[in-house]
Parts: structure tokens; sequence; C-alpha cells
């Protein structure tokens, strides 16, 4: 064929024997500028984060009391921020970062979901970014997606949501980019090029498979290879297997980091398992553990972009202020928001501390929200991207008041 | 390159079977009217039987938050549940595979996604089937009207859309507790159910459509209506006035849906979903008007709007059509391999998760997992996303040889899938083929197979 596709372009990177990542050949859109140099990680924490289990206000003595026997603070192994809080000790691997100044936290935050404690209405809102109620969110696009509208110059490859799962804070109007590293299209290079003249006339059939050789070649650097037949076969039936399920986040992370390093600005993905009703201690620290991988990953993988990186980990709602009697907490409202990168004034935990006693609590059961946890993403993508005050309040999140700048990045 | 229109047994039904005449657009109609075969050959589960089901699963979630001791129970009871679901999917598709023509299991599938419900909560899993199953499939060839109220006024939807949380602020319940209305299910009866998303309601009719829908409750057996949470009416809703009653009445309820079901805005909103569904992104004017035309005349029957749709010249649109969605093409793949549908139904949980269930998940559609009322987004472009094709890509290289111990040659597949309609290319590269299976994951993978 005289077309020079991508899969070419990657075969010849393949042959010459470097990287298939670090090759300038072979980013889809090599020649072509990027919109911008920043870039904005945005992590869902699915399942109802308990930010008073990772950043513990240990200092207010409202915790102790509603968590009898429950490890809290530097005297149960947390490490000590700033005298009031503590970090849980599963992020412990993290301390560098913070001692660095990139690695920071929000407190006592939410969206505006209130009162229905629903896993996915509350997921919804946190991805459509939009004010409370939630009827009709499931046709909403993300605030991710109207954040890309905005950069002049976005591209289909700007934007990149990684895992399985469909991204409804990257679904709207602006292309993206949804690539699991768990899919695998592994085919002999016979069978390819048998493909390619089967989806040539299918302009939708053949951009897709383009792409699809693209990313699952930069990933698994199957071409070229000589023992793609039976091995492929495997390989690919393993993936489907899978449903794409399994993959790591400490996977999903390095792949972001890799695209984000070529020619995506914006990443998103989700790590699971925080919906600790019972037995929280070693779901928490699970699930922190998985955590802290990714934004290690993150970190690694980035090299010298993540000087221009801003992490954001957010989660639907919290959870209760009192320990349950499975040794779990439910549903609740205020949690955390975890920050990470190199462009973060970090090393210090944000936000008004609302306090843990009776009349304190949301609800009379959950920290009480002092800030709209949208207002860090809005401060965060003013100093990422420029995007001013009106287009913030009214376009990406409508409804939010932004208020004063917490002043979250260098 | 010329373009050849394909049987009609593609385009709406599941399929060809090898050596198997396919059906016309006549016969497929002809069959949808008489009984349900396939229901009675490979049944569902009541909604009685989820009914009690689910009451022993929130038991045994109960008993486990309480006492350590009931955590093997309530694991048990998991496990059925999940078995259970996976051999729902398995009926589901049997169904698809077996059926002559396939044309009444994909109208199922197209109304089942109409009326979508999701979701964790008591009785949504498990119930989802029974719902599709005792308000849906009845209706496919019935009135249009019958279908939304049966499919409306069922626990499964109530529960979904939050009706059982909405109150009339003025009736007895309401005043007692200051409680008010939920929109959701008013909201999206109008705009996904009925007359659509410019069919031209305000806000104020939604609101109105809610107040109309109170006192939709769920009781011990089933739907519940109490008139205490019912808002005094009438309410009128697109200029027109329903209910009124006192006490408030279901059947006032019953009757407003049926009034809307007749209205113009519904029947150009479902007519045109039906033909993006079956035929095109991009419908023909006339066959629109001629579905519509249908509707009007017959008060709503969908047998004579499918009959319109199927039997237009416009339907014949040459080449290949949308892209099939997953359930679809694993359905036509097995009827293509000659794969009964008796063994689906035997075959172990474990069998259909890997050969089926996550398959459906990793192309973009999980079973029963559409992200909200809307369905799933039924748009040629998502389906072909790079990732879910490769998805795509890997089930059909990987599953026939999985499934067949000895696949047929790729040139005689290539008659059987797509009879005379396959295009030149496809036939030049599955004879190139390095091995039986490539040559049929290619067939497979071809648009021509992808696309109906």
């Amino acid at each position: 064929m005289p077309r020079l596709t991508r899969r070419d372009l990657l075969l010849r990177a393949t042959a010459i024997g470097c990287s298939a990542a670090a090759s300038p050949l072979v980013t889809p859109v090599a020649f072509a500028s990027a919109p911008t140099e920043n870039r904005l990680v945005v992590i869902l924490l699915r399942g109802a984060m308990d930010g008073l289990d990772l950043v513990q206000p240990y200092g207010d003595p409202g915790l102790a009391a509603a968590r009898p026997g429950y490890a809290i603070g530097p005297g149960d192994g947390a490490r000590d921020l700033d005298g009031f809080y503590a970090l849980h000790p599963a992020l412990s691997g993290l301390w560098p970062l913070w001692q660095a100044g990139q690695l920071g936290f929000a407190h006592a935050v939410s969206t505006p979901y209130r009162n229905q404690r629903s896993h996915f209405d509350g997921q919804d809102l946190l991805e459509a970014g939009t004010q409370a109620g939630t009827a009709g969110l499931s046709h909403a696009d993300g605030w991710l997606n109207r954040l890309v509208q905005t950069l002049p110059g976005a591209r289909r490859e700007t934007a990149l949501a990684v895992g399985a799962e469909e991204a409804l804070i990257l679904r709207g109007a602006a292309p993206s980019v949804a690539w699991s590293p768990a899919s695998r299209l592994a085919l002999s290079p016979a069978t390819a090029d048998l493909l390619s003249m089967v989806y040539h006339d299918d302009p939708l059939f053949r951009e897709a498979f383009e792409d699809a050789e693209f990313y699952s070649g930069l990933l698994h650097g199957d071409f070229g290879a000589d023992d793609t037949g039976e091995d492929g076969m495997m390989a690919m039936a393993e993936s489907l297997r899978d449903g794409g399920r399994t993959v790591s986040p400490g996977s999903l992370a390095e792949f972001a980091a890799e695209r984000l390093r070529a020619d995506a600005r914006i990443a998103s993905f989700s790590i699971g398992g925080w919906d600790t009703h019972r037995g929280q201690d070693h779901r928490m620290a699970r699930a922190l553990n998985h955590l802290a991988e990714a934004i290690t990953e993150l970190h690694a993988g980035l090299g010298a972009e993540w000087d221009r990186t801003m992490v954001l980990a957010m989660t639907e709602f919290g959870r209760t202020v009192r320990i349950n009697g499975s040794g779990g907490t439910d549903h609740g409202t205020g949690s955390a928001v975890v920050m990470a990168g190199g462009a973060l004034r970090g090393g210090q935990v944000f936000g008004d501390w609302p306090g843990l006693g009776e009349g304190d609590l949301f609800d009379g059961r959950d920290l009480m929200p002092t800030r709209d946890v949208r207002a860090y993403a809005a401060w965060a993508m003013a100093g990422l991207f420029g995007n001013d005050r009106a287009m913030l309040e009214r376009h990406i999140f409508p409804g939010l008041d932004l208020g004063a700048d917490p002043r979250i990045l260098l | 390159m010329t373009l050849v229109v394909p049987p009609d047994q593609i385009r709406f039904g599941t399929g060809l079977v090898p050596g198997r005449p396919a059906l016309t657009a006549e016969t497929m109609l002809s069959e949808l009217a008489g009984p349900d075969r396939m229901a009675a050959a490979f049944p569902q589960d009541s909604f009685d039987t989820r009914m009690a089901f689910a009451r022993d699963y929130s038991r045994l979630t109960r008993a486990r938050r309480d006492s350590d001791a009931d955590e093997e129970a309530f694991r048990a009871i998991r496990r059925q549940l999940n078995d259970d679901l996976t051999m729902q999917l398995a009926t589901t598709l049997s169904r698809g595979v077996a059926d002559p023509s396939g044309l009444r299991e994909r109208l199922t599938w197209f109304w089942a996604d109409h009326f979508t419900t999701v979701g964790q909560r008591r009785l949504m899993r498990g119930g989802i089937t029974a719902h599709v199953e005792e308000t849906i499939r009845p209706h496919v060839a019935g009135r249009f009207g019958d279908m939304l109220e049966a499919a409306i006024l069922h626990p499964v939807m109530v529960l979904y859309l939050d009706q059982e949380r909405s109150y009339g602020p003025n009736s007895i319940t309401g005043q007692r507790r200051g409680a008010d209305l939920n929109e959701n299910l008013a909201r999206e009866l109008l705009e996904l159910h009925t007359v659509g998303p410019d069919g031209g309601y305000t806000q104020a009719d939604v609101r109105e459509m809610a107040k109309l829908l109170t006192g939709l409750g769920i009781g011990d057996d089933g739907l519940a209506f109490r008139p205490n949470n019912a808002e005094p009416g009438p309410e009128v809703v697109m200029g027109r006035s329903y209910g009124g009653a006192d006490p408030a009445h279901l059947s006032e309820i019953r009757a407003a849906l049926q009034d809307i079901a007749l209205r113009p805005e519904t029947a150009r909103h479902i007519c045109r979903k039906l033909v993006d569904h079956f035929v095109s992104e991009t419908p023909d004017p006339d066959l629109l008007a001629a579905m519509q035309a249908a509707w009007r005349v017959t008060d709503g029957d969908l047998h004579a709007v499918m009959t319109a749709l199927m039997t237009h010249p416009a339907a014949q649109v040459p080449g290949q059509g949308r892209v099939k969605q997953p359930l679809h093409l694993i359905a036509s793949t097995l009827r293509a391999l000659d794969i009964p549908a008796e063994g689906l139904a035997r075959a172990p949980a474990r069998r259909l998760r890997r050969f089926v269930e996550r398959p459906l998940a990793a192309m973009g559609a999980p079973w029963q997992g559409a992200t909200g009322p809307d369905g799933y987004f039924d748009d040629d472009a998502e389906w072909i996303q790079p990732q879910v094709l490769a998805a795509r890509i890997g089930w059909c290289m990987t599953t026939p040889v999985a499934l067949r111990r000895r696949l047929p040659d790729p040139r005689a597949f290539l008659r059987d899938a797509l009879s005379d309609t396959a295009p030149p290319a496809l036939e030049r590269a599955a004879a190139r083929a390095e091995s039986r299976a490539e040559g049929i994951g290619l067939i497979l993978a071809s648009p021509a197979f992808q696309r109906s």
C-alpha cells in the first residue's frame, strides 16, 4: 500500500530498535504543536473516600471520640503534617514529595451533592461538574471535556481517558481518546495487513483501527516481532477475559504518564476500593497503596514534565465521622482532595476546618464541607491553562462560586 | 464498487444461519404477529421470583452486618445472584441465536434500551430482565401505549427513577412531613420515553407531570398506589388536563400515559429512533412520514409502524448500515457459526462470562450496565472507538476457535455469514488468511459483518 500509516511508522521505529514511546517518529501528530505545555491529571476515587482517615485531623479531639480504638495520628504511625493533621501511614511512600512541596491536600471539601448518598449519582455529579440535582445527568457532558473545549489548538490526542469504563468526565463535544492498557490488538503482521485492506473503504473502521494499532503497539510493541501469531491470539483472548478490569492503578498511571509526555495534556483514570463499610483499617490501606502507586508512577513517568503537572484526586463524597459496628464508616458528605505535581505549591493542607463537635457536623453525622471541591479544580485550571473566572463559573463548572484564590500553584 | 442491499434478515433480524434460506421482511413481520415461541422455549425468571430473591438477599445482608457467622450465607446468595444475572444474559442471547429471523429479539433489545433501568439497589439487580420480559416484550408487536403503561408502572422503573420518593407538596404526606416532588421519572418520561427532547414541553410541564405521577410507590407485592402521597389534581401537561379525582387513583395515571403515547410528538420521536437504530443515522423523510402515518392511523400499533419501516423502499439502503451493537454482533456470529442455542443455556456460568459477558463489557456494552436512563450511546462512532474496536477484533479472532472444534473454510463461511453481499476486497482477504481462525476472524471483524 502506498499510504504511510501510523503502523508503518511504528514498524519502522521498532525495526531501528528505538523505544516506541521515546521516538518522535511515532507520535500520531508529531508535526503539529501541542496546545499547552502544562498537564492536568484527574484521578477519580470511586466509592467515597474517607478524607478523615487519609488526612487525619488528630488535633481535633472529636476525631478520637468518634473513632474509639481506631488508629489515629502520629501516635499510631501516621506522619505528622503540621501539628494538627497527620498523613495515613499507607501514603508514607509519598513523604519525599510532601517534603519537596509537591504533595498537598485540601480538607472538608465536597461537590454540591447532598443528602442522597448514592455512589452512582454522586460520581455522575462529580464528573459532570454541575450543580446538585441529579436528574438527567447521564445525558450531561463532563467538566474535563468542557475544559478541553477551551484549549486553543486541542486535538483528539490532547485528552485521554485511561481505563475500560466509560469516562463521563471526558464525554462531550471535544474529541478525546479512550484507551485501556489492558486492551490488546495483537495481530500477526499479515493479518493486520489484510484487516487494513478490509477496512480501507470504511473511514470509521479504518481510522479507529489505525489508532488501536498505534496505542496497542506503544504498550506492547507487538508489531515487527516474529511471534505474534499464536501468542498474539492468547494475549487478545486474555485481555478480553479481563474485560479490562484487572489493570493495576500503577499501570494506568504509567500509560497516562507516557501519553502526557508525548501529546496528551489532560488525562483521567479511576481508582476504586474506597467503600469501606467494614474493616476500614486494612481496606483503606490497600486503596491508599494503589493511590500512592499511581502518583509514584506519574512522578517517575513524567520526568521533566512533572514540573508542569498538577494531579487532582477527588471522590464523590466522604464518609461518616463515627466508626460503625463493623469497624467501617458509612456514606457521608465532606472529604478531602489529594493534590500532587511539580506545579503545586504543596507541603500544606488547605481549607477551613469546620470542627467535629456535635453541632459542627453536617446532618449530625458527616464532616461539614466548607468549600466546593470544584473550586480547587477551577483554580488549578486558571493557573495551568489561563481560564478566566467567567469561563470557570459559567461554562466549566456552572453555578460554582470560585471564591478567593487558595494559591495552590507555584 | 457496486453496493448491494443486505438481506432483510441481516438488517432487521439477528443474521443468517447456514443452510437456511434468508427470510423476507414480509415473512419476518408475519412471524412477529404470531405467538412468541422463543419466550416459551427459553424462559426467564418471573418478577415475583426475583422479588422473593431480593427479600432473601436483603435479609442476609442485614444478618451479615450483625454477625460474622452469616458471612458464608451472604456470599452464597451473592454468588447465586451473579450466576442468575449471567444466565439471564445467556437466555436473552439464546433467543437471538435460535429465533428464525431474530426480529422480535432485536425489537426487545431496542425497547429494553428505550426503557433502560440500571442500578445496584434492591430489586434492580436481578429484576431488570423480568421488567423487560413482562412489560416490554409482550408489546413489541402491540400498541406503544400499552408498553409505555406497563413499563412505567412497574416497581423496577418506579424505584430506578426515584418515583417512590416523590410526594405532592399539597398531599397529606407532603403537608405533614414537608416532603416534595422528585422530578426524575417525570422528566425522563417526557424527554426519553415519549415526546422527546424537542417535544416542546417546558419545565412547568415536567413539574405538572411529576405531580400527576405522585402516589406511585412500591409495596411488599409490587407496585402500590398511595393516595396520601398524591398531589390533589388536576394537572395540565402540554396543554391537556389529566387527573383530578378525589381521592387520586392509579387509573388517572394510566389514562394520561395512554394519551401521551398518542401525541404526534411521541410518534415522531419514536419513529426517528427506530429508523436511526435499524436503517441509518440520517433518516429519510418519506420513510419517517410513512411510519408516523401508520402510527396515527393505528393509534400507535408497533406492528404497523414496523411494517411501514421494513417494507418502505427507503429502508433498502444499499451498502452496510448501522454498526451492530455488541450483543447483536455476538448473536449473529453464533448464528453464522451454526452454534446451537441450546448449548448456551447449558453452558457453565464461568464459560459464559469469559466468552460473552466480559467481552460485552470490553466492547462498551456491559450487560444491563448502561450509564443512565438514556441507555447505551447508540452512535456508530462510539461503538467503533479504537479501544472497543480492539475488543471486537479480539473477540472475532479468538472466540470462534474456542467454541467450535473445527472451523469452516473461510470461503464457505463468507457465504454463510453474508450471503452474496460480501465486498470483493473481503473475499480476497479471507482467501489469503494465514489460518482458518484468522480467515473467520477477518470476516467477522469486517465492516460487512460488523454493520447491518
